[in-house]
């Protein structure tokens, strides 16, 4: 008869971190460049004679990883080279972290459908990735772009039971280091390698271990446990195969694992510090000055949103990017409304970027300017038409909301009287129109509305100029 | 013997050994490996030298990566039946008032001492090693030959001093060296193993040096320490560990030597190192690489390090009854030629005179053909030593 068997995962995530420049040197990160070999410096292409400088910026963004994920922050951290040749490692060896890694013993809590399942983090380090092979017919070419950009790997215990429990954690990480500003998460900036094994539930024992090395798709990953897991269960069960301890990679287009050479897997990195890095010791100073800037975590957050009345759906939005979260909170700070800013932000400045083929990064406003906006509108100085306009001419031109209001007239009280006689204008100057509109033709009423507004040049409050309309025409 | 690899300039002051890079000039370290390698940017301490108006004469010979005795295994140069090392000779020729130099395993400070000039190995962390040609970071620096200590620390003060490019260059902006310290009061001491290394003429150097100091009012005495031996075996292991991972980097691949020779990615890196590399640095590389594998680590490299803090402790110690160390440089008064594949061994032996301020970054002054060993940033004593006794002299 079939048992039933548990199985048994770690996880070690290989994230790319969101600093300016590479880990060792002033080169701007892989994302800035175009051209293959773009942003490549004698440092990162191993030339005799320069040594690594560490850049500051990636201890901090390693400290607040570790702090979000409930870690003990080392004080006194160093760093150790690996060493193996290969064609993408320019100097033959990659620095990294063995004997004092940043950060260690965290904790994270997931929301599975079985319940809250704490998964325990063995430890944080720093390191710098590799670069990149192109390979074309019988020629390979190597890019650097991508050596030196900074990494941290989180290690985590054996404590994940199912395929499901690894996404979500994925998931967790990936909002987390989104809104904390420590990564973009996107395609290729964070990867993973699973290790798994099965063992009879109930067992002592752990089963043989495998390790599938190197996947970046949450979806690539889990059909790889699920694959893996039913290979182990099939070998232990119908004794299909012998399991053996061996790193394995995972086929996308088949589905399958497979077992990778021998070689590669008996490694011996001969490990040892790296001796032109000075030891970097967190002092209790740095340390406060880093907790102070960590942003809150995403369950609070999502939380204080929650309760402010913004929806799940923005919440989501909002979370997922540091920029924008920031941004609200900031405008919330100068007064305005939550729900209300939320809105501006998410479905204003949004769209303005959309038709501007922007990305949410290259968004373009301050807190203060939309603050701004929103309290013009508020105040019924402008109405929410022109308030849009004000926000496209600050986001696209960089315009002051308030000059650009008086420069444009925007802001000009309308008196009732006023917007009265324009209605009477519009309404005998457009025989036509009104003809139109009052044989059914609902649109014509659209046409009209629009002509008042021109006249106004969009002062006027659009509720009261269709009411006004309306009951003229009836 | 062949002194410049590449000379720049007909009446520079300055000579720079090619373990030392010079803007667009070959630098090779004296291997076929670097063979047309020609930097985008000169050393922090030619820079420093330049700044200041001394012009660079030229590229000096030196011996594979600076891990022979004297520069006798250069791909650049003969092996000369006269070794004394190409810098330290053109110094004593009056070529040019001074040569910087690596000193890694104390290759430069033995040609010094052949050559009869003065060679300063300064405080680690001092001398920024932005732009040398790496082996073994964790004690190689920067040093100086020159005629004698006054112009050793004329040297000295331009190019040492902080160096952002350089993660384990000391904060200090600058430094001064005196050659004008009160040397009446001061105590040396003369370490009775490495005195007994030595053949007979190496120790009468030893002793008229220390006649010369008494003369001056220093007191010198002899001690016993068996710190100088196990020092030795703890740099040679760590020396060839961080020498088999900073080459490492010379593959093939990127800029050097390549063999016409491979069909696949592994016969390249094995058959341009097996072209590019001479013996003593594959034996460098198999005995670094033997040190740092797994069964090894514990017992060789992590021992070395270990070692190298009671070394530390030990020559602190001593340091607290005695301003300098008095010593032989070589076990003779020159070398012979003799075949590459007894490198390894007789680098090692020599290098027992040599190895502790590399092991543990304390500065030595090798004048008057002996060497004086100083604590921590005590380059002005040694200097001052030294020139009392050069001043008499003349």
């Amino acid at each position: 008869m079939i048992m039933n068997y548990e199985l048994v995962i770690g996880l070690e995530t290989h994230v790319e971190l969101s600093t300016e420049s590479k880990i060792f040197c002033s080169c701007g990160g892989h994302s800035a460049a175009n051209e293959p070999n773009d942003c490549v410096c004698p440092a990162c292409s191993g030339m005799p004679g320069m040594l690594p400088v560490m850049n500051k910026r990636v201890v901090e963004l390693a400290v607040t990883a570790g702090l979000m994920l409930n870690c003990e922050i080392s004080r006194y951290t160093t760093f150790d080279k690996k060493n193996y040749y290969y064609p993408d490692l320019p100097c033959a060896y990659q620095i990294t972290q063995l004997n004092h890694p940043i950060c260690t013993n965290g904790c994270v809590t997931l929301k599975t459908s079985n319940g809250a399942r704490d998964i325990r983090i063995k430890q944080i380090h720093m390191e710098e990735d590799a670069g990149k092979l192109v390979h074309s017919g019988n020629a390979s070419f190597v890019d650097f772009n991508r050596t030196s950009v900074p990494l941290i790997e989180i290690v985590t215990q054996p404590d994940f039971r199912s395929a499901e429990e690894v996404v979500t954690y994925l998931n967790k990480l990936k909002n987390m280091f989104r809104s904390g500003g420590i990564s973009e998460c996107e395609e290729g900036a964070m990867r993973c390698d699973v290790n798994i094994s099965v063992s009879p539930e109930g067992s002592e024992e752990f089963g043989v271990r495998t390790e599938i090395k190197n996947m970046s798709s949450f979806e690539a990953i889990e059909k790889a446990i699920r694959y893996e897991s039913q290979r182990h269960i099939d070998a232990l069960e119908y004794e299909t195969e012998e399991l053996v301890q061996e790193t394995r990679r995972f086929d996308d287009a088949s589905g399958k694992t497979f077992a990778m050479r021998n070689k590669e897997t008996e490694a011996d990195y001969r490990y040892f510090p790296d001796a032109n890095l000075m030891p970097i010791i967190i002092d209790d100073e740095w340390l406060e000055q880093i907790k102070a800037s960590k942003p809150e975590a995403v369950d609070e957050k999502a939380e204080q949103y929650r309760e402010a009345g913004i929806s799940d759906k923005e919440i989501d939005m909002l979370i997922s990017n540091h920029k924008i979260s920031k941004l609200l909170d900031d405008t919330v700070a100068l007064g305005c409304n939550a729900k209300d800013a939320a809105a501006w932000i998410l479905t204003d400045c949004m769209g303005i970027l959309r038709k501007a083929k922007k990305t949410v990064n290259e968004l373009e406003v301050t807190a203060e300017n939309l603050a701004a906006i929103i309290k013009m509108v508020d105040g019924g100085k402008i109405n929410r038409n022109a308030g849009k306009k004000v926000l496209i001419a600050v986001i696209e031109d960089g315009a002051d909301p308030v000059e650009y209001c008086k420069a444009n007239g925007l802001d000009k009280q309308v008196d009732s009287s006023a917007v009265d006689g324009i209605v009477d204008k519009v309404i005998s100057e457009n025989a036509q129109a009104v003809e139109d509109y009052k044989n059914g033709k609902v649109k014509a009423l659209q046409a009209l509305f629009g002509a008042c507004m021109r006249e106004l040049k969009g002062a006027g409050d659009p509720t009261v100029i269709k009411e006004l309309l309306e009951n003229k025409l009836k | 013997m062949k002194y410049y690899v590449t000379q720049l300039c007909d009446k520079g002051t300055v000579a720079v050994d090619d373990t030392i890079l010079v803007k667009g000039a070959q630098s090779a370290a004296g291997s076929k490996m670097l063979e047309g390698f020609k930097p985008l940017f000169s050393a922090e301490a030619v820079t420093r030298l330049e700044d200041k108006g001394y012009s660079i004469s030229g590229k000096t010979n030196v011996g594979e990566f600076g891990l022979d005795l004297v520069g006798e295994f250069s791909y650049y140069g003969e092996n000369d039946a006269e070794l004394k090392g190409a810098a330290a000779s053109l110094v004593a020729g009056g070529e040019v008032k001074a040569a910087l130099g690596v000193d890694m395993n104390g290759a430069t400070r033995r040609a010094a001492a052949l050559s009869g000039v003065d060679f300063l190995k300064p405080t680690y962390g001092t001398v920024s090693r932005y732009g040398v040609i790496s082996c073994a970071a964790s004690g190689e620096q920067v040093g100086v030959y020159a005629k004698d200590a006054e112009n050793v620390a004329e040297i000295m003060s331009v190019i040492a001093g902080h160096d952002d490019k350089d993660g384990t260059s000391l904060p200090a902006e600058s430094y001064e060296y005196s050659v004008n310290e009160d040397v009446s009061a001061k105590k040396v001491c003369i370490i009775k193993e490495l005195y007994e290394k030595a053949d007979d003429a190496q120790k009468a150097k030893v002793d008229s040096y220390a006649q010369a100091l008494k003369a001056n009012g220093v007191t010198v005495e002899t001690v016993s320490s068996s710190l100088f031996e196990i020092a030795n075996t703890a740099w040679q292991i760590l020396m060839c560990a961080e020498t088999c991972n900073n080459v490492s980097r010379y593959d093939g691949v990127k800029f050097g030597h390549r063999s016409s020779n491979y069909r696949n990615i592994d016969e390249l890196y094995v058959n341009s190192r097996t072209e590019g590399f001479n013996f003593l640095t594959k034996a460098v590389i198999l005995y670094g690489s033997d040190v740092l594998s797994k069964n090894r680590y514990k017992d060789c490299y992590d021992k070395s390090l270990r070692v190298r803090r009671v070394v530390a402790e030990g020559i602190a110690k001593l340091a607290e009854s005695y301003d300098a160390i008095l010593t032989p440089v070589c076990s003779k008064a020159s070398y012979e030629a003799y075949d590459i594949h007894e490198a390894f061994g007789k680098v090692f032996d020599e290098s027992v005179f040599t190895a502790v301020p590399n092991l543990i970054g304390t500065p030595a002054l090798v004048s008057g053909g002996v060497q004086l060993m100083g604590k921590h940033f005590g380059e002005s004593t040694l200097l001052s030593l030294a020139h009392s006794v050069e001043r008499k002299g003349e």
